[in-house]
């Protein structure tokens, strides 16, 4: 784990407190004001969209020419592609195409052997993941990986808390930010409670909801954090067809409040009804890359899934 | 025939079964509380405090709870004031063994800095010899304790739980042993004439351009008579208690519980993991430096004995005895470690081997603690769960 | 400058004792490392008591002694060679039996039922420390808290002695210093040949690499896991053997002290590894013998521990690296 190795940086000892920046302060006023007004959830939500978006089209996230080696095998072969802003990027490939594997290195888990990964013109390798998730990426997990014991409320506050500033010397002294910041969290979480399909459950244990709902509540976490890319590791596992209709939905939803959105998903269904573009993976190299049309007809893709383009998992 | 996955589901419904109706009488008197209206709580609750602090004037006859009651007791408010210094210690250790879940076996460090910090440089009989007074060297002894806590937590945080169980134990070893043989600590001779927190004897020239001179010590705190500290430590008990809380409902603290829950997952999610666990440690060492500076000036005399290592090893069972995570099962594990030893001389001189028997019996039975934190428990019964299933599965 | 070069002055010229006396205590500390290390490796869990394993280990072979007329104080003259090699074979087996007894007993007490509730590492420890303070504190009310003499069995005699010249002054060594080095190599080596060749050892490897896997194959986990806790006790009785010889007093409460700094010797060549509590025993004990020899005897044990807070620090996987568990999270 190379990020352990890091020395810790100022900003880590407990000693520097932070001081508010222009933006933050600007961002506060922006919470006081809507405070006052009672804006309707759909423009409150608008607001926890990124705020600096790319234009739309312009490449978010690119993957440079990347190559990953472990020991002699090789992983990812010279991929390369980018995922556009405000579009929905599905990664599709047969079981050990090296998905995972891609997605480990987009999101900065992994730092590939040659290549590069830039998110919004900045390279991610090697920075920690609390950096990494705020820079704009979040995600979510293929085994759903919520914080059990708390409430769908708090797991939700936790993700909003990634842009928070409040630290130990705010909460003893209940300092004006602290109480801001509370209540910017318990009502980020309320919408998208409400945004996900889980109004009225802040209150329940995670683990006491059931799997569908406890999928979705990873997304609205994901989501609290502001991302620019949302990344889902199949979010349809172990969804009945109802509950993949859903989901399309609430993809589309979400790239429609501005997210940006890359989709690891076995569903060939759903990939086809959802993404705007679909890079396929085999073997560690990309094979395809295009809109779900031309993916279809594409006779590599085809051959790769054994002629059977319909995959029902 | 039953398959074996109807089997499995058999079994864990009912172990799930069982579970909640072992769980259910605790939970009931739980909501019951929460169903009393808030006035009323918040008014028994102040009777509580109030009877806390008459506690040494207490005796009922009939109930001889009072360790001056029986051959050879020590002193009643002496003993309410050490256990009230140790639950201090415990809810500080509470903090980084229960809320933000790292084992720290060598705490008794932390308590030790505060102690002999207080007494270096609060008595006239040290080395040093700076006589400060007593509420110029507590906040001294927190500023140390923190800064050693920061520098044992960075390279140590990163390490998983048992390593980070040993390095801390090697830490508190370590003080131990340089207070034995340093001479500024002056070993098993010690430091006597810490200061009381209500005298001072201060004649500072300050930079030549004024004068600084205090004089005065109101009696309050004597050798003879322990109940002042005693109210002084629960007067800081409570302050600590409420800041603790008030961290613990903030961000800080779910960050602490998220860590615990899932640390990787809560990296992702943005949580600087290795911040608050620092906070945690340093938080830890603050309160047991506090601690410490109390017991200094409730004993006036300082020297190596007071911090051997076991005693170190049974905070953190009274910690997890009580109920980690929950600061009213961590002050009532405190009290029983401490407490009933004192009271019942018998256990006093077997002390360490019923200790160390009882705590193997409730960890095996209760491993939980006698009164846990509501999540904690439920942790633990999911990993219980967890593994019933497997096992049925399997 | 001056303090060190004055230091220097003081060690070196007792750098040769200095280096046999370290070997001979980090034998016996690898001799307890490897208990530490064959429970860490197979489980992952750090027993904490097995300090007071070695420590029933010491009083058993003493009193085997007694019971065969060798206590100490009692004015026997040092035996000759024939008892000497019956009264070591009987205290090396009474300690063996009781150490590796208490090691099982404290498994199936203090572990096994925690097991079964998958309860957290750290409730592990906490009953692993009730273990540790129950039975030192039994010793201690069995013996009221006495010290207790240990007869003099063999007269150390010096077989060779070691004289690198310069300014360092000759080293001798004694025969019992050379048997305590060898029979540590010798236990290492007659363990890591059980794992590697046997059909337990390989039963041991398999749940230490995958308990479930293991167990699926058909390996009795339970009785792999007291197997393991046996045989690191077996090894600890050896060492509380040896110790006996080594040292005239024993007490109720050696156990702590050199537990922890067994332990650090498994943490220092690499935990889980058996070469490594070797290696790790033998390299702490020097370092801690020449870092007394330089900064003064009382420093001895803080010297200790500051080699496990650095090596935790910086190397966590010890010198040879750790074959079975991850220092890091």
């Amino acid at each position: 784990m190379p990020d352990d190795e890091t020395t810790p940086t100022s900003e880590d000892t407990p000693t520097s407190e932070e001081t508010p920046t222009a933006k933050e302060t600007a961002a506060a006023e922006e919470i006081a004001a809507e405070e006052r007004g009672g804006d309707s959830p759909a423009e409150f939500l608008a607001e926890t969209a990124p705020e600096t978006v790319a234009p739309p089209g312009a490449p978010l996230l690119s993957v440079r020419d990347v190559t990953l080696r472990f020991g002699g095998v090789v992983a990812l072969d010279g991929v390369d592609f980018e995922v556009r802003t405000g579009e929905i990027l599905a990664l599709i490939g047969p079981n050990g195409a090296g998905k995972t594997t891609c997605f480990n290195v987009m999101t900065g888990v992994y730092k590939p052997t040659s290549g590069r990964v830039e998110f919004d013109g900045e390279r991610l390798s090697g920075r920690k993941p609390h950096i990494i998730t705020r820079m704009g990426i979040a995600r979510t997990f293929q085994n759903i990986r919520l914080f059990p014991e708390m409430t769908a409320e708090e797991n939700i506050m936790v993700g909003a808390d990634a842009h928070h500033k409040t630290s130990v010397i705010g909460a003893l002294l209940h300092l004006p930010r602290h109480g801001r910041e509370e209540r910017d969290g318990r009502r980020t979480a309320a919408e998208l409670l409400e945004f996900v399909g889980l109004e009225g459950r802040g209150g329940e244990l995670a683990r006491n909801l059931p799997y569908g709902d406890q999928r979705r509540l990873e997304i609205a976490r994901a989501l609290a954090t502001r991302p620019k890319l949302l990344c889902l590791d199949e979010p349809a596992a172990g969804f009945n067809p109802a509950e993949k209709e859903r989901l399309q939905q609430l993809i589309r939803d979400i790239r429609d409040l501005g997210h940006t959105v890359l989709l690891i998903e076995h569903d060939m269904r759903l990939v086809m009804g959802v993404a705007d573009r679909i890079v396929v993976l085999e073997f560690g190299q990309k094979i395809a890359e295009g809109p779900p049309a031309e993916i279809r007809e594409d006779p590599r893709v085809i051959a790769a899934y054994l002629g059977v383009p319909e995959d029902a998992a | 025939m039953t398959t074996l996955k109807e089997r499995y589901y058999a079994v864990a419904d009912g172990v799930r079964k069982a579970e909640a109706g072992r769980q259910k009488w605790a939970q009931g008197l739980r909501g019951r509380w929460q169903s009393i209206p808030k006035p009323v709580r918040l008014l028994a609750g102040l009777a509580g405090v109030v009877l806390l602090f008459a506690l040494p004037n207490i005796a009922i006859p009939g109930i001889p709870f009072r360790t001056d009651e029986i051959p050879n007791g020590i002193g009643f408010s002496f003993v309410l004031s050490t256990i009230a210094i140790y639950v201090l210690v415990a809810v500080g250790l509470n903090v980084v063994v229960g809320m933000a879940g790292l084992l720290d076996l060598g705490y008794i460090g932390f308590y030790a800095v505060g102690a002999y910090t207080v007494a270096i440089f609060g008595s006239p009989d040290s080395i040093v010899a700076t006589k400060y007074p007593w509420l110029i060297c507590v906040p001294i002894a927190i500023a140390l304790t923190m800064v050693s806590g920061v520098i044992l937590g960075t390279p140590t945080l990163r390490l998983r739980g048992d390593y980070l169980a040993i390095v801390t134990l090697g830490f508190g070893e370590i003080i131990r042993l340089v207070a034995v043989n340093l001479r500024v600590t002056n070993g098993q001779r010690g430091i006597p004439s810490v200061p009381a927190p209500d005298e001072a004897h201060v004649d500072w020239n300050v930079f030549g351009w004024f004068r600084i001179k205090f004089d005065f010590d109101l009696d309050i705190f004597t050798p003879m008579d322990a109940r002042p500290y005693y109210w002084l430590a629960l007067v800081l008990i409570i302050v600590v208690i409420l800041a603790v809380r008030s961290m613990e409902r903030s961000r800080v603290g779910r960050s602490w519980l998220a860590i615990r829950e899932d640390e990787d997952a809560a990296s992702i999610m943005g949580v600087e993991s290795f911040k608050f666990k620092l906070w945690a440690f340093a938080i830890g060492a603050a309160i047991g430096g506090l601690s410490g500076a109390l017991f200094a000036t409730r004993n006036v005399f300082v020297n190596s004995g007071n911090f051997n290592l076991l005693l170190s090893v049974m905070f953190v069972a009274a910690i997890v005895l009580g109920g980690q995570g929950n600061i009213l099962g961590v002050v009532l594990g405190t009290v029983i470690v401490f407490y009933l030893p004192e009271r019942f001389r018998f256990l006093s001189t077997k002390r360490e081997l019923v200790f160390g028997l009882a705590l193997i019996v409730i960890m095996v039975l209760r491993p939980q603690g006698l009164w846990p934190s509501r999540r904690r428990a439920r942790e633990l019964q999911d990993r219980k769960l967890e593994a019933k299933e497997a096992a049925a599965g399997a | 400058m001056n303090y060190f070069s004055d230091r220097w002055h003081d060690l070196l010229p007792n750098l040769g004792d200095l280096v046999v006396a370290g070997l001979t205590q980090g034998a016996i500390y690898a001799l307890i490392a490897l208990g530490y290390t064959l429970v860490y490796g197979v489980l992952q869990l750090i027993n904490f008591a097995h300090s007071e394993v070695f420590l029933v280990g010491t009083y058993a072979s003493i009193i085997v002694w007694g019971w065969i007329g060798y206590a100490a104080g009692d004015g026997n003259p040092v035996p000759a060679l024939g008892t000497v090699i019956l009264l070591l074979g009987a205290g090396t087996i009474a300690a063996s039996l009781v150490s590796g007894g208490t090691a099982v007993l404290i498994e199936r007490v203090a572990y096994a039922p925690l097991r079964r509730k998958n309860a957290p590492r750290l409730i592990f420890l906490i009953t692993a420390i009730g273990a540790s303070v129950a039975i030192s504190e039994l010793v201690g009310e069995l013996t009221n808290r006495r010290p207790w003499g240990v007869p003099l069995l063999v007269e150390p005699k010096t077989q060779f002695v070691i004289d690198p010249g310069m300014s360092i002054n000759p080293a001798p060594v004694t025969n019992l210093q050379i048997g305590i080095v060898l029979s540590a190599i010798v236990m290492w080596f007659l363990l890591d040949t059980f794992l590697n060749r046997s059909r337990f050892g390989l039963g041991i490897r398999a749940v230490a690499q995958n308990e479930d896997t293991a167990a699926l194959m058909g390996v009795n986990k339970d009785r792999v896991i007291m197997l393991t806790f046996l045989l690191g006790g077996l090894a600890a009785g050896v060492a509380a053997t040896l110790y006996n010889l080594k040292i005239g007093t024993i007490s109720f409460n050696i156990g702590f002290l050199l537990g922890l700094k067994a332990f650090t010797a498994a943490v220092l060549g690499g935990i889980g590894n058996l070469r490594g509590a070797l290696v790790g025993g033998l390299v702490l004990g020097l370092v801690e013998n020449l870092g007394a020899g330089f900064f003064g005897n009382k420093w001895i044990d803080v010297v200790a521990f500051v080699i496990l807070v650095i090596v935790l620090m910086f190397r966590p996987t010890g010198i040879l690296g750790d074959s079975l568990g991850r220092a890091r999270a």
